[in-house]
């Protein structure tokens, strides 16, 4: 951590919650869209085994936030980073670390579902074969396990063998967080999980994530408030590509510090 | 335009329409639920739609033109017509098929001839298969119950009477109908006679003559391998000797093929003509007999279904006019088959590497472009290349390299249905490349990301994700391409196609797949049987019949690889393509 946001830090309340032992921390990260700025200078920690959600309006960038964590960013061409992320201890852009072994531990579920064209055993028992993990029997007890984790394993433990697209939206989604905790990852990343599903499954979702808390750290982003009020503990509200707030949820909902999160919480804008 | 809007010309009843078009646009002014130029953007729109529907409804018809044209000719190839003697005022008598009718005025003054089109056979006696006589010259014509047409192996059909049959100089049988009695299980016994004869000659003697091609190369390989002179005369004379053991056994079996000839002719058939000339037929030699005008509807249903059975599984006869096709079904699907197991791999891996990893810029478009541009290369110019690049280059050093004894005859050095396989392959590529490059596309970046988010590396989520679901449309090429392939005929006949190949590129011997060896095709025979041939009257419906399997071949193969595409279509149901 450098002297710098420390020193923001101890100046500045509202970027402050009390945190012990973050599993990931965010130095001062600034992000380049070829000329455009689209992430400035954000420096946060996220507890392990909490909910984190980042909310803003359209465009905030509080998704290439969350795209940063596991790298996703990479992928896209004239993208440009400064700053650092450090998880568990160990910067995660260090030249040294293995990628996909990054992104086995940081596990991510999608705005919109994306099944692949395989059969729903298939879809779970990915993750795992890329890992080298070929045995039936050892397969049929992560695909059971995760199924289960995701609560869908009763919906689908008839129809393993069916394609995966053919299951509803709600499905799909579930499909894709059991797909993400079948590799065991310690981070599950949510970028906007419900944006394209009903109420009730959305409400499923959000139930979902209250179970998994105890065993996974869930960083959420969301364009829905009341969402982020009612699963996460801790939220940071972005603005063009600033990080104006961060605190446990209640604070930020009850009694914001910055008017500018008075104004979007309360729908003056965004 | 300025018409419309004239009252002066409501005169003129070719302007009513546009005139009644410019009164519902001035009503249209006055109540704004007809808004402005509604009626006329609407007529517009009308028109072109019936234009498009008119479009496609006339390239509907001309594929119905033309498929129907091939079944009517092709299948009327098989039909069987009545046999009809007609009597000439000046006495000859004359017995055949009726193929055409027409009037022919030979100058404009003088009445119009009728004249016939008779398919007479006895090419033998005749030397003619067709001949025209005029209807003004006919005396009487009748449809003898007794007539026969008699499928030979030489010389084509024979029109006649059946007359005697006989064993040497012994006489068998006398008289039409005892001679009929006689000769059917006759004929039976001939043909699995013939049969006989022809696995001796192709198996055992074929597999004797094959034995001492190789050995006598072997011997060849031994004077190149410069071996010490004791070693090589022991060597040799081993080999001499198993050659020697070979051809004295092949002077057995000639012996015996001989005497199986011999036997296969001691029965004979004497028929006469309608012009009162008897022949002496050898019934080894008949294909078949039938009396057309005892055939009724069905009994001619059935024979056409016979004979398109066996034109689809016999072998040419007569330098390819009759007989069968088989081998040139074999070899067009075989030959597509290769090309497509070499075009598969070749299209799908240059389009994965141009869409997944190649970096997006100008190069990438310029060899896009050429990609595509290839696909607009006559094809007899990579016939060109597949002579030079395939046969002459490639071929030409495999046989220095692992066939020096065979030289100067070349093994690999030649067309041969493995360098076809190839030259088509290379025509084709494109067109896997562009539909494999539009399925790869399609598959959406979000699911790419799912499997990367996974820890998948890129190479995974290529193979295990990308692809998959790109399938069906890499299969869309692959039938684009087949199809292709199945009709081009220019390339393959400077690189292994040709008009009869003794044996069929894969057969019992080992290696069982003879990729070195030449083919027949399906358009080539067209060409050939239709405008090469000694007989170009007789086998023109052959063209026909031809045309139309070359066509069904294409669609079954099609309809194979559709199949498989919608297999993988319903397995992964609302897939990205």
């Amino acid at each position: 951590m450098t002297a710098d946001t420390l020193l923001q830090r101890e100046r500045d309340p509202a970027l402050q919650p009390e945190i012990e032992s973050p599993i990931l921390s965010i130095e001062s990260l600034s992000l380049w869209y070829g000329e455009k700025k689209a992430l400035k200078e954000i420096s946060l920690e996220i507890p392990e085994k909490q909910i984190t959600a980042f909310i803003g309006p359209s465009g905030c960038g509080k998704s290439t936030l969350l795209r940063c964590i596991n790298r996703l960013n990479d992928l896209i061409d004239g993208v440009r980073i400064e700053g650092d992320i450090d998880f568990n201890g160990t910067s995660i852009f260090d030249p040294r670390i293995d990628i996909n072994a990054l992104r086995k531990r940081i596990g991510m579920v999608f705005q919109k579902s994306n099944p692949f064209p395989k059969s729903i055993y298939e879809n779970v028992a990915y993750g795992p074969r890329i890992q080298g993990i070929n045995r039936k029997r050892d397969l049929d007890e992560i695909v059971e396990k995760s199924l289960k984790g995701a609560a869908l394993w009763d919906e689908v433990k008839d129809r393993l063998d069916d394609s995966a697209l053919g299951l509803s939206g709600g499905q799909q989604q579930r499909l894709c967080i059991a797909r993400a905790i079948a590799v065991e990852p310690e981070v599950i990343l949510f970028d906007e999980p419900c944006s394209a599903l009903d109420p009730i499954a959305t409400a499923r979702i959000e139930e979902l994530m209250q179970d998994l808390k105890s065993q996974y750290t869930q960083v959420i982003v969301t364009h829905n408030m009341q969402q982020a009020s009612r699963v996460s503990d801790l939220t940071a509200f972005l603005y063009l590509g600033e990080l104006i707030e961060y605190g446990p949820t209640e604070k930020i909902f009850i009694n914001p510090i910055k008017k500018q999160t008075e104004d979007y919480i309360t729908g003056r804008f965004g | 335009m300025s018409a419309h809007a004239s009252p002066a010309t409501a005169a003129e009843p070719a302007r009513i329409g546009a005139l009644d078009l410019a009164s519902s646009r001035s009503r249209g002014k006055t109540s704004s639920l007809y808004g402005g130029s509604r009626s006329w953007s609407e007529l517009l729109g009308q028109s072109l739609t019936w234009l498009c529907g008119g479009a496609l409804a006339f390239n509907i018809l001309l594929v119905l033109a033309i498929l129907s044209l091939l079944a009517w000719n092709g299948l009327g190839y098989f039909w069987q017509e009545d046999l009809v003697e007609f009597t000439m005022k000046d006495g000859t008598k004359v017995l055949g098929e009726i193929w055409q009718e027409e009037a022919i005025a030979i100058t404009p003054e003088m009445p119009a001839v009728d004249r016939l089109r008779l398919k007479i056979g006895n090419r033998d006696i005749t030397g003619l298969d067709f001949a025209w006589i005029d209807r003004a010259n006919i005396a009487s014509q009748r449809k003898p119950q007794d007539s026969v047409l008699i499928e030979r192996l030489e010389w084509g059909n024979f029109h006649g009477y059946l007359r005697e049959l006989h064993n040497g100089g012994q006489v068998l049988a006398q008289g039409s109908e005892a001679v009929w009695q006689k000769l059917l299980p006759l004929l039976a016994r001939k043909a699995a006679e013939r049969d006989r004869i022809r696995a001796l000659e192709e198996d055992e003697i074929g597999d004797i003559n094959y034995d001492i091609e190789k050995l006598r190369l072997a011997e060849r390989r031994l004077d190149l391998a410069g071996l010490p002179a004791a070693e090589h005369a022991r060597r040799k004379a081993e080999i001499d000797q198993e050659i020697a053991t070979r051809e004295a056994e092949y002077q057995r079996l000639a012996d015996r093929l001989a005497q199986m000839r011999q036997a296969l002719v001691a029965e004979t058939l004497v028929a006469e003509t309608a012009a009162g000339e008897t022949r002496e037929i050898p019934v080894g030699g008949i294909v078949s007999v039938i009396r057309p005008d005892r055939l009724g509807v069905f009994g001619k249903l059935g024979l056409q279904l016979k004979r398109i059975g066996q034109f689809i599984v016999d072998d040419p006869r007569e330098s390819n006019t009759e007989g069968g096709i088989f081998p040139a079904i074999f070899g067009t699907v075989m030959m597509v088959f290769l090309m497509a197991f070499a075009v598969a791999p070749l299209g799908v891996l240059a389009a994965v590497y141009l869409r997944e990893y190649a970096k997006q810029g100008l190069l990438v478009r310029l060899v896009r472009i050429a990609v595509n541009n290839l696909a607009a290369v006559p094809s007899i110019v990579f016939g060109v290349f597949g002579l030079g690049f395939f046969v002459y280059l490639i071929g030409g050093s495999i046989d220095r390299l692992f066939y020096p004894e065979a030289l100067p005859t070349p093994t690999f050095g030649t067309g041969g249905i493995l360098w076809a396989a190839l030259t088509l392959a290379l025509l084709t590529v494109p067109v896997v490349i562009v539909a494999a490059e539009e399925g790869l596309a399609a598959v959406p970046r979000i699911v790419r990301e799912g499997s990367l988010a996974l820890g998948a590396t890129k190479f995974e989520t290529i193979r295990k994700v990308v692809i998959p679901a790109a399938a069906p449309g890499i299969l869309t090429g692959m039938i684009l391409a087949m199809a292709r392939a199945a009709g081009e005929v220019a390339p393959l006949m400077i690189v292994g196609m040709v008009k009869l190949a003794p044996t069929l590129p894969l057969d019992g011997r080992p290696p069982f797949l003879h990729l070195e060896r030449k083919f027949m095709h399906l358009g080539f025979h067209i060409f050939d049987v239709g405008f090469q041939s000694p007989n170009v009257e007789a086998t023109t419906p052959l063209v026909f019949a031809t045309a139309l399997l070359l066509i069904t071949v294409v669609t079954v193969m099609n309809l194979l690889a559709i199949s498989l595409r919608n297999h993988l279509r319903r397995k992964y149901a609302g897939s990205a393509v």
